[in-house]
């Protein structure tokens, strides 16, 4: 049974919008958690400012047992908390939830690695002027890893867009639903490169923008 | 005033200990530039670290304007942090901010009013001649221009100390002397004491007063810079003096100058108010014999002489042992050798 798409149109409209809700609400959400678990992250590392050996130890085992599990798993074994924190596990809104939970763990590593890379004698510099850790913080840390920060944010914001259309096979619905069920379920193959070409285009607009601010914001 | 009472920083890395200052006991007077010589590992840069608390003592006392600084809080050391103005090797600007930006972020940290510290960023980059670049980002600046910005964020919140940390390694010599001669007038106009550590003989001879030699942790020769320069007295120090003064002669040159010169072959050093006689000419010609330069150097230190000459005697052994006599009484003469140091 082919879709007719004089009919269909709507839905690929209201699918698509979902998937971009999806992924600029678990952005939103994630990067704030994200940044600030990596924040925290980093400037607990042995010899940084605000080193905490049990901080440190705490973050860096909870990352490697999160990050590790598929997202589909991670999607399925979340739901019961999803319930209770979201009232549902149905629907575009209750699917943030878990993408949330796994990006912001993505984002806490890749700020931290964004982090590192900068030189510690700017650090150094900081302090030796009588800078505060929380003025080191938001004064230098963040300014200075903002460009490639920036870039790392594209780079999740891409992933969710994969993430969304696993969430979609579960009830969140989105662009990934659409193709699962048409496309896949129902051999229309149609429907899955309209999904596709839109999803790609979905990316496309997500890596032009990222890289735009990354040289906004790098000077370079 | 900064004065290191018998101090001690000892690093533990994984169970093995690294004995990075090992009972130094050094005062850095008001106003004065002093600088600290040593190869590297030699323990400088702690020790340097020390003074703004970027390390902290294992034992002993670091007293700074007064105050020993082990002891005080977190915010009582920020507040003295900003009376320390840091500069360094690789000049550690922030790439996020401008020339302006850089030298204005320490003027923020003080919670200085706006106006305050746009006349105070002006007023800096006016003395060290970047006024024109407030508005670059630092990749765009040569190693020269950005450690001048690194001197004026330094000296951004008026600081009575400043301290720098091999801050002319990185550069060109041409470079190298125009940065010496901003610390040089940093030290003059603002009178701020200066605290610098290097592995270049020439930056201490060109602007310090005093300076230290270091060796594995300790302060191995200190004084002044005319004194350790004229007579060094360690090996480590000779080795630095002569890198700079390239008074030795090879045993290859030696061999040469024996072989084309029969004479009697003596060094000759001139030192503090003789430099500017003419003792050679004159005992030369009290006892009728004839000399020649072969090989050697005149110096400028702290603006005095010093002379570092070969010099080869001709006339009978008595004659020259009468000029060697009666020259002994006037500057340092010594019979050259095969293994002289």
């Amino acid at each position: 049974m082919r879709v007719d798409w004089v009919t269909f149109w709507p839905r690929i409209l209201e699918a698509t919008g979902e998937t971009i809700t999806m992924v600029i609400f678990t952005l939103v959400f994630s990067s704030m958690i994200g940044i600030a678990m990596g924040l925290l992250f980093f400037v607990t590392r042995k010899g940084n400012i605000l080193e905490n050996k049990f901080i440190f130890s705490f973050l860096n085992i909870l990352v490697n047992i999160v990050r590790p599990i598929p997202f589909i798993i991670l999607l399925v074994a979340l739901s019961p908390l999803t319930r209770a924190v979201m009232g549902t596990t149905i629907g575009t809104a209750a699917a943030v939830f878990p993408m949330t939970i796994a990006a912001c763990f993505a984002v806490a590593r890749i700020v931290e690695n964004n982090l590192v890379s900068i030189d510690p004698g700017i650090i150094e510099a900081a302090q030796a002027m009588g800078a505060s850790p929380l003025r080191i913080i938001f004064g230098v840390l963040i300014p200075e890893a903002l460009g490639p920060l920036i870039l790392g944010l594209t780079f999740v914001t891409v992933g969710l867009v994969d993430f969304s259309a696993m969430a979609g096979t579960v009830g969140g619905g989105g662009l990934g639903d659409l193709a699962m069920s048409y496309g896949y379920q129902r051999f229309d193959t149609s429907v899955m490169i309209v999904t596709v070409v839109i999803l790609i285009l979905l990316v496309q607009i997500a890596q032009f923008v990222g890289n735009f601010l990354s040289r906004v914001f790098l000077r370079r | 005033m900064i004065t290191f009472d018998r101090v001690n920083k000892v690093f533990g890395f994984e169970g093995r200990e690294v004995h990075a200052v090992k009972d130094v006991s050094l005062t850095i007077h008001q106003g004065e530039i002093f600088g600290i010589v040593g190869f590297s590992g030699a323990g400088k840069s702690t020790l340097l670290r020390l003074v703004n608390q970027l390390e902290r003592p294992t034992s002993g006392k670091v007293i700074v304007n007064g105050l020993e600084i082990s002891s005080i809080s977190q915010q009582e050391l920020r507040k003295l942090r900003r009376r320390i103005g840091m500069i360094f090797q690789s000049f550690n600007l922030f790439n996020s901010r401008t020339v302006y930006g850089n030298v204005a972020y320490p003027l923020k940290l003080a919670k200085k009013s706006k106006k305050e510290v746009d006349d105070r960023v002006k007023e800096l980059l006016r003395f060290v001649g970047l006024e024109d670049k407030a508005g670059q980002y630092p990749e765009q600046l040569s190693g020269g221009q950005k450690q001048r910005v690194g001197i004026a964020r330094a000296l951004a919140t008026s600081p009575e100390i400043l301290i720098c940390d091999e801050a002319t390694s990185a550069l060109d010599p041409e470079t190298t002397e125009e940065i010496l001669h901003l610390l040089k007038k940093v030290n003059e106009e603002y009178n701020i004491t200066i605290l610098l550590i290097t592995h270049e003989m020439n930056v201490v001879r060109r602007i310090c007063d005093r300076m230290a030699v270091m060796e594995k942790g300790q302060v191995i020769e200190q004084g002044s810079v005319y004194e350790i320069f004229t007579n060094p007295k360690s090996k480590t120090a000779k080795n630095f003096v002569s890198s700079l003064l390239n008074d030795k002669l090879s045993p290859k040159l030696l061999e040469r100058i024996r072989r084309d010169h029969s004479g009697r072959i003596y060094r000759v050093i001139f030192t503090r108010d003789n430099s500017s006689e003419p003792i050679l000419s004159l005992v030369a010609q009290k006892y009728q014999i004839v000399f020649s330069i072969l090989y050697g150097s005149i110096h400028e230190f702290q603006d005095r002489l010093f002379g570092n000459l070969i010099v080869e005697f001709r006339g009978s052994d008595v004659e020259v042992d009468r000029v060697v006599e009666e020259l002994k009484t006037m500057v340092e003469v010594r019979e050259v050798t095969e293994h002289e140091s």
